[in-house]
């Protein structure tokens, strides 16, 4: 099947504007203006399944119908702060097929009535943010932003936003603070950004790959997208593949793929033909699997990967295989997190802060049962506790590594 | 002066957000402010502090909070390498140390000529393309994927000659 959201990959050029029209491009945008009521866009997308791909899985139509039409102005934020260890999806879209997410961005703001969207990229995605500056020019000149699009009373503008080096900001609320012009830490939710969003006014974040789905399904129908996938998970999806594999990459596949095709057939399998010992299928923040044959062989989507004990979130793919220990990964998780924690909510701070104590400690020759136990309380005693994902995911990695590899520790537990 | 300098700069910033709501611009006016020299000074802090009707307080708090924003003088260019998990399970580790065993550098130091400071960092959403890093400058940023010890003394190399800003 021809790729949906990577398609530079089969049509070359496509990051230029004239390309991108002669493919198709702008007409759903122009079709979702002037013939389709910002409701029906909506709907169409809600029924299409589609689900958020930043990671939380949630629907996207359903949030953008929580948008409420007593409080103006509204606006679109696109999430473009891609800072997952083992996620590089949405660069290879902004940098190599830019105007379909554009016009995703462009769709969702009329849907939602927004007169401004606002993109968030992570600092480091400098280059970016200027070549998409240049394309939204270019969008201006061609009619397709500004004021009185299409001929019709409807008015819409986009601008960049570079971050600078904060993961946290990829969380929505967070997100929204860094934008305002404050450090990225996390509000108190509810209430949800569909309220009270950026400057306290309703908002949809929606991440990059997300909104690049929606043109095509403003254009080809809700249940032509709908018969992409699984039933649980709608469509396809950008798996980030990497880690000890052949061949690392961004492979586009329909929702229900297996870990076995991704690894071995897209992923050119493993180095030096090691077996896979371990998967972390939502990056940095995964419980890891256990790579035996029910694991491999089980479909890509979002209950699928829950019967494993795992999440698929962001489905960025690490593979692991056995010439790694399981304490060395988490001692690089724990130190990312640790330095990307906010610092605003106490269980995430102090337990990131201690949780890198301990790893430091059973790395440099302490490796006994009693500092691997005192980390797995630390981290347990987290759970449930954070004011963000953030530091919910911290520990995600710590617990399954010490309760799926106690091998791993020197100990069986 | 920034206000001096960069002018339309500023404006188009300002454009960007809401005119009651300009404390926005403050990342953008950092970023501005670190086009000279590679670090925000005191001076930047409080004038892009009274633009913005914020407390020069504020303003650090921004530069402390974020990893791309520098309050000290380092080397012309800081290279960055990622030593996070997907990097790591692909060579970045050694990667890293044997490069500053060739600059004679430990990680996090500059060299003695002032060219570059290498760093450690979290992920650079480049996962793929181990060992990279990105090559922080005055003027902007660029990745460099894939690379080798060698050829990023190369690069190291030629930058020393031509003085070349990274746009």
């Amino acid at each position: 099947m021809a790729n949906l959201l990577l398609r530079q990959r089969d049509i070359p050029d496509i990051e230029k504007l004239d390309v991108y029209k002669m493919n198709g491009g702008f007409a759903a945008f122009n079709k979702a203006v002037t013939r389709m009521k910002p409701q029906e866009v909506t709907d169409t997308v809600k029924a299409s399944g589609l689900r958020g791909r930043g990671g939380a899985g949630f629907p996207t139509g359903v949030k953008w119908s929580f948008i409420p039409n007593n409080i103006w102005p509204h606006y679109v934020v696109a999430n473009a702060d891609e800072s997952e260890p083992g996620t590089f999806k949405d660069r290879e879209i902004m940098e190599s097929n830019p105007f379909q997410f554009l016009e995703g961005a462009a769709i969702a703001a009329y849907a939602v009535g927004a007169n401004a969207a606002y993109i968030y990229l992570r600092g480091e995605f400098w280059p970016v943010a200027a070549e998409l500056d240049k394309c939204l020019g270019e969008m201006e000149k061609a009619g397709f932003l500004g004021d009185k699009l299409f001929g019709t009373d409807y008015s819409l503008h986009i601008h960049t936003h570079l971050g600078a080096g904060a993961y946290i900001c990829g969380e929505e609320t967070a997100l929204l603070e860094s934008m305002e012009g404050s450090r990225g830490q996390p509000r108190i939710r509810p209430p949800f950004p569909a309220i009270y969003g950026l400057y306290g006014k309703p908002t949809v974040v929606n991440n990059v790959e997300t909104l690049t789905n929606v043109p095509l399904i403003v254009e080809k129908g809700a249940d032509w997208y709908k018969s992409l996938g699984t039933a649980d998970s709608a469509g396809v999806k950008i798996f980030s593949l990497s880690g000890r594999v052949n061949k690392p990459g961004n492979y586009e596949l329909p929702f229900g793929t297996t870990f076995r095709e991704l690894i071995y057939n897209f992923g050119g399998g493993v180095m030096e033909d090691r077996p896979v010992k371990a998967i972390m299928p939502a990056g940095a923040s995964s419980a890891f699997i256990v790579a035996d044959d029910n694991a491999l062989d089980t479909p890509m989507d979002y209950a699928s990967v829950r019967t494993l004990g795992a999440d698929l979130g962001s489905a960025s793919v690490i593979v692991l295989d056995d010439t790694v220990s399981l304490d060395w990964v988490i001692s690089k998780t724990i130190h990312f997190f640790k330095h990307e924690s906010c610092g605003k909510c106490t269980p995430c701070r102090e337990g990131c802060y201690w949780m890198q104590h301990l790893i430091e400690r059973i790395e440099h020759g302490e490796k006994t049962k009693e500092n691997v136990e005192l980390l797995y309380s630390v981290a347990k005693q987290m759970q449930n506790k954070c004011l963000c994902p953030l530091g919910e995911f911290s520990t995600m990695a710590v617990t399954t590594a010490i309760e799926r590899f106690p091998q791993d520790f020197g100990f069986l537990r | 002066m920034l206000a001096e300098k960069y002018p339309e700069d500023i404006k188009e910033i300002l454009a960007k957000y809401p005119p009651e709501r300009k404390r926005s611009a403050v990342m953008p006016l950092l970023y501005l402010a670190q086009r000279e020299g590679g670090y925000i000074t005191k001076e930047a802090m409080s004038e892009i502090a009274d633009l913005l009707e914020m407390t020069t307080t504020e303003v650090a708090s921004i530069i402390g909070f974020y990893t791309l924003f520098h309050d000290e003088k380092a080397g012309k260019y800081r290279m960055q390498v990622c030593t996070d998990l997907p990097c790591a399970l692909r060579g970045a580790d050694r990667f890293v140390e044997e490069l500053c065993g060739n600059l004679s550098i430990k990680v996090g130091e500059t060299t003695p000529d002032g060219l570059v400071t290498v760093e450690a960092v979290k992920c650079l959403a480049c996962c793929d393309k181990a060992p990279m890093f990105q090559l922080q400058t005055p003027g902007g940023i660029e990745y460099h994927e894939n690379m080798t010890v060698d050829r990023t003394m190369e690069l190291l190399e030629a930058l020393r000659k031509s003085g070349k800003e990274v746009k």
